[in-house]
């Protein structure tokens, strides 16, 4: 047996209040580098706001996250995408009214170092690196395939198409860590089969994986790791065929068809 | 500098509750449309130049004050509930900033179509009961502020009726609080957006017509009025009129004393610093300041 | 293999035409309007052009609102006047001195201010400037209050004073279309894109790494100083200054010069300014002679119905919705059609 991956994703005893409501209660997990490590859990479980503290839209009331070894706190979400850090939105949340292009363009925003005067007097730090940023774009896109709709305003793409866009923009910024927050929803059966692709994909560069995800057939084929939560809880965490026979796990998602 | 006597605070303080109480009546009028459709009407101050302009224009057609007075509120509740279908709602789908836009256009086209109408010459209305001052706590005060303190209490009164205890009310409440589920049992929230506009045109122009006797009428005299009221309107978050009610009279106090005491330039100032100050303080997490970094 | 690459050259291509075509425009105007009351709109114009463009910038591109932008006008023209009347300063350095100054009161400003969104941003804006226009009409000790500063001295190059109208009009054009050349790179840059992001989506935004409190921030300095820019030649063109010229009326009617030309629209800068003087022009003119009130700023009704009619039916601006009812005819194709057919030329 090879030597355990080292563990990239540290969450300690997360607690998050929102006034009087508990949404989360003490959670812990370890994410191992090169992972895909899928969250799941009824609705209202808590798992898109754990996945916002780990980007750190949110901070939590108490406990910690480290990544590769240092503490997140404090930093704000822009902070954490030049550690390593890119995540999408259930609501994909692209650029409506920029092309698909320029959304990816977005997404390399931290490899260039102008400032505003670069810009706007066309200094060659500027030129080059607009270069760079075009090039890296363009390369991503093919990566997802839609390098087609690059001239497109990504407001006017079908929603699935959307989630891709906005998948690309997470990658473009050469990441450690991506987070991935409800990717299939409201895609159809084909789209979901491509989507898998692409993450495995995505692994196979190098790059771990946190997925919050309600479908559970996609999480069967994609995830090493699978953490349960209910009700702010963890209510169990093993391997995809280990949650599966867990009963505990069952009794939550009562009413809710299985795999 | 004169020195002052115990009566000339009190003084102050009295006056500036009835200039208060105008800013009440105008941000009572922001908070129904804002509870209701969501909106900032920018244009408040304008209906209350209107509700004054209309007044005057009816008294000078020989109609008894108190008809005129009437008469002109009808009028702006009118003319607000236009707004309120033909700049509002073909705009429901668009973007906050696009919103405020036509708010200011709307102002300004109101203001100009007064200039128009009206010119630039100020007008006058005569007093509601033209006699002598009222001695109230030691203070004078004119009868006039007494006639603004009586009716802003008096709609205070009617507004509460209204809301509390009459089905119409109820459902404008119930659209402000909740428009979806208010739908769904019937209300047309169009129809309850194009009611709050008709009031909160009708509140200001009474606020108008009431401190028309005490001040010079004309076109312009809506942006500063509606200015304050937006800051009353802050002051109780937009939604909430105690607050509004509370705020209102303080700026009222606020200003006559700085107005009293120091100069009479920086009083439109004060309004305007308090409300630098009010938003300012809304940007502060107060409920993150005491939590331990986690 | 997509078309990206060749698409942004285009780009940049078709703006340097652009600007050629416009400096050619307004370096030939006067060989056909030179009478001293035409030069001088045309001077306001670009004096307009400027403090638009600035605004375009940070509502259209960054989608922050401002309803105080006059006051950064208030602040550079005051600025001038007061350095160049007061401490001697020649005009040049009382520009550079006055932009300063009010580059550092919008970083002031802004830090409180974009914290709030929406309708209190505006407000927020709107307090702003009111509160620099009661400064300037009340500090007389420095402002000369609400009768205003004259004597102001004139723009020197390379030593000879800028007298004339027609030079002076070279001189703000000049610079005014430099002010657009510097806008358009910056739309088109890393930062542009930031901006565009900013205003698409804030938290994307900021996930993709864009802090956007500090690129709000540096859009509404670059903003206050086109806006500063532009009151100091201002100032140094009427050689007079008073406060009305913070005021919030001229606020709205910078604000209206963006709408009508496209608030995302650089070039629908120049477009709206032009528009918006020549109505207030025309206007002028033809009410007193309806409404029998003789003086007064009529315009101001047409300032609020076009504003309203504009975010109505056009919110992108006049520009843009002539260009979309150009494509709509059929644009340059359809056109030809109807032309005598001529040899092309390669």
């Amino acid at each position: 047996m090879d030597a355990s991956p080292p563990i990239l994703v540290e969450v300690d005893h997360i607690r998050k209040e929102f006034g009087g409501i508990v949404a989360l209660d003490d959670v812990s997990l370890r994410v191992q580098e090169r992972q895909i490590l899928a969250l799941i859990g009824p609705n209202g479980a808590g798992k898109t706001t754990l996945l916002n503290i780990i980007a750190g839209t949110i901070t939590p009331t108490r406990g910690q996250v480290r990544f590769k070894g240092k503490r997140l706190a404090g930093r704000p979400p822009y902070e954490r995408v030049r550690l390593g850090i890119a995540r999408t939105f259930q609501q994909a949340h692209v650029f409506a009214q920029m092309t698909v292009l320029e959304n990816v363009m977005m997404g390399c925003h931290i490899r260039g170092e102008s400032r505003p005067i670069d810009a706007a007097f066309r200094l060659r730090r500027a030129r080059l690196e607009e270069e760079d940023i075009l090039l890296d774009a363009v390369r991503t896109l093919n990566l997802v395939g839609l390098g087609n709709r690059a001239d497109q305003l990504a407001g006017d793409l079908p929603f699935g198409q959307q989630r891709l866009v906005a998948i690309a923009r997470a990658l473009a910024s050469d990441p450690t860590l991506i987070l991935l927050d409800e990717p299939a929803a409201g895609l159809n059966r084909l789209e979901k089969n491509d989507l898998v692709d692409l993450i495995r994909r995505i692994q196979e560069m190098g790059i771990t994986i946190i997925l919050v995800e309600h479908d559970m057939q996609l999480v069967m084929q994609l995830a090493d790791w699978v953490v349960v939560l209910d009700h702010g809880r963890r209510l169990a965490q093993g391997t995809p065929a280990d949650i599966r026979r867990n009963r505990a796990v069952i009794a939550a998602y009562l009413g809710v068809e299985e795999a | 500098m004169p020195s002052f006597q115990p009566q000339d605070y009190v003084q102050l303080f009295v006056s500036g509750l009835s200039t208060g109480a105008i800013y009440v009546l105008i941000a009572l009028g922001l908070i129904t449309i804002y509870n209701v459709t969501g909106v900032i009407n920018l244009a408040q101050g304008e209906f209350v130049m209107l509700g004054a302009m209309l007044a005057v224009a009816l008294v000078r057609l020989h109609l008894p004050l108190a008809l005129s007075a009437l008469g002109a509120v009808l009028a702006v509740a009118l003319l607000g509930g236009l707004v309120h279908r033909l700049t509002i709602l073909p705009a429901r789908q668009a973007p906050d900033v696009a919103l405020i836009i036509i708010t200011i256009g709307t102002a300004i086209a109101i203001r100009g179509a007064a200039l128009f109408i009206w010119g630039t010459m100020p007008r006058s209305l005569p007093e509601f009961s033209p006699g002598a001052p009222i001695a109230v706590w030691g203070a004078v005060l004119s009868r006039q502020r007494v006639w603004i303190m009586g009716t802003a209490a008096a709609v205070l009164l009617l507004l509460y009726l209204f809301f509390e205890h009459t089905l119409l009310g109820k459902a404008v409440r119930a659209c402000s609080i909740n428009r979806q589920a208010a739908e769904l049992i019937g209300v047309d929230a169009r129809v309850m957006g194009t009611l709050a506009y008709a009031l909160g045109a009708a509140l200001s122009a009474i606020g108008g017509i009431v401190i028309a006797p005490l001040t010079l009428v004309s076109y312009d005299m809506g942006l500063m009025l509606g200015l304050k009221g937006f800051v009353v309107a802050i002051m109780g978050s937009l939604t909430r009129a105690p607050a509004a009610v509370i705020g209102g009279l303080l700026l009222g106090v606020l200003e006559a004393f700085i107005s009293g005491l120091w100069a009479s330039g920086f009083k439109d100032g004060i309004a305007f610093l308090v409300l630098f100050v009010l938003l300012l303080v809304r940007t502060v997490p107060w409920q993150d300041l005491w939590r331990r970094p986690a | 293999m997509s078309l990206a690459p060749r698409f942004w050259k285009e780009k940049t291509r078709r703006n340097a035409y652009g600007l050629l075509f416009l400096g050619a425009f307004v370096a030939l105007l006067p060989a056909w309007l030179h009478t001293p009351y035409a030069l001088s709109t045309m001077v306001l114009i670009g004096i307009d052009t400027l403090i638009t463009v600035g605004l375009c910038l940070l509502m259209g591109y960054a989608g922050q609102i401002s309803l105080g932008q006059a006051a950064f006008f208030g602040l550079g023209a005051y600025g001038s006047a007061i350095l160049t009347t007061r401490f001697g300063w020649s005009p040049w350095l009382g520009l550079i001195g006055a932009a300063v100054c009010t580059a550092g009161v919008a970083y002031l400003i802004g830090i409180p201010v974009f914290r709030l969104s929406g309708h209190y941003l505006a407000m927020g804006t709107l307090a702003f400037g009111s509160i620099v226009h009661i400064a300037l009409t009340e500090w007389k000790a420095y402002t000369g209050g609400p009768t205003g500063l004259p004597g102001i001295p004139r723009f020197s190059l390379a030593g000879v004073p800028l007298k004339s109208d027609l030079a002076y009009y070279y001189f703000v054009w000049a610079i005014a279309l430099g002010g657009i050349l510097i806008a358009l790179n910056l739309v088109n840059s890393r930062f542009g894109r930031a901006l565009r992001a900013i205003r698409d989506s804030q938290p994307a935004a900021e996930s993709v790494g864009v802090d956007a409190g500090r690129y709000k921030l540096q859009a509404l300095v670059i903003s206050a100083l086109y806006a500063s820019v532009a009151g100091s030649l201002y100032a140094h063109y009427l050689i007079f200054v008073n406060p009305q010229i913070s005021s919030l009326d001229a606020s709205i009617r910078v604000l209206l010069m963006a709408a009508v030309g496209g608030l995302a629209s650089i070039w629908g800068a120049p477009f709206g300014a032009a528009m918006v003087t020549l109505l207030t022009l025309g206007l002028r003119e033809i009410v007193p002679r309806i409404s029998g009130y003789g003086s007064g700023e009529h315009q101001i009704i047409a300032y609020g119905i076009l504003l309203v009619v504009i975010m109505l039916f056009m919110p992108q601006g006049v520009t843009v919705a002539a260009a979309h009812a150009w494509d709509r005819l059929g644009g340059w194709p359809a056109l030809r059609k109807r032309l005598p057919r001529v040899r092309r030329f390669r």
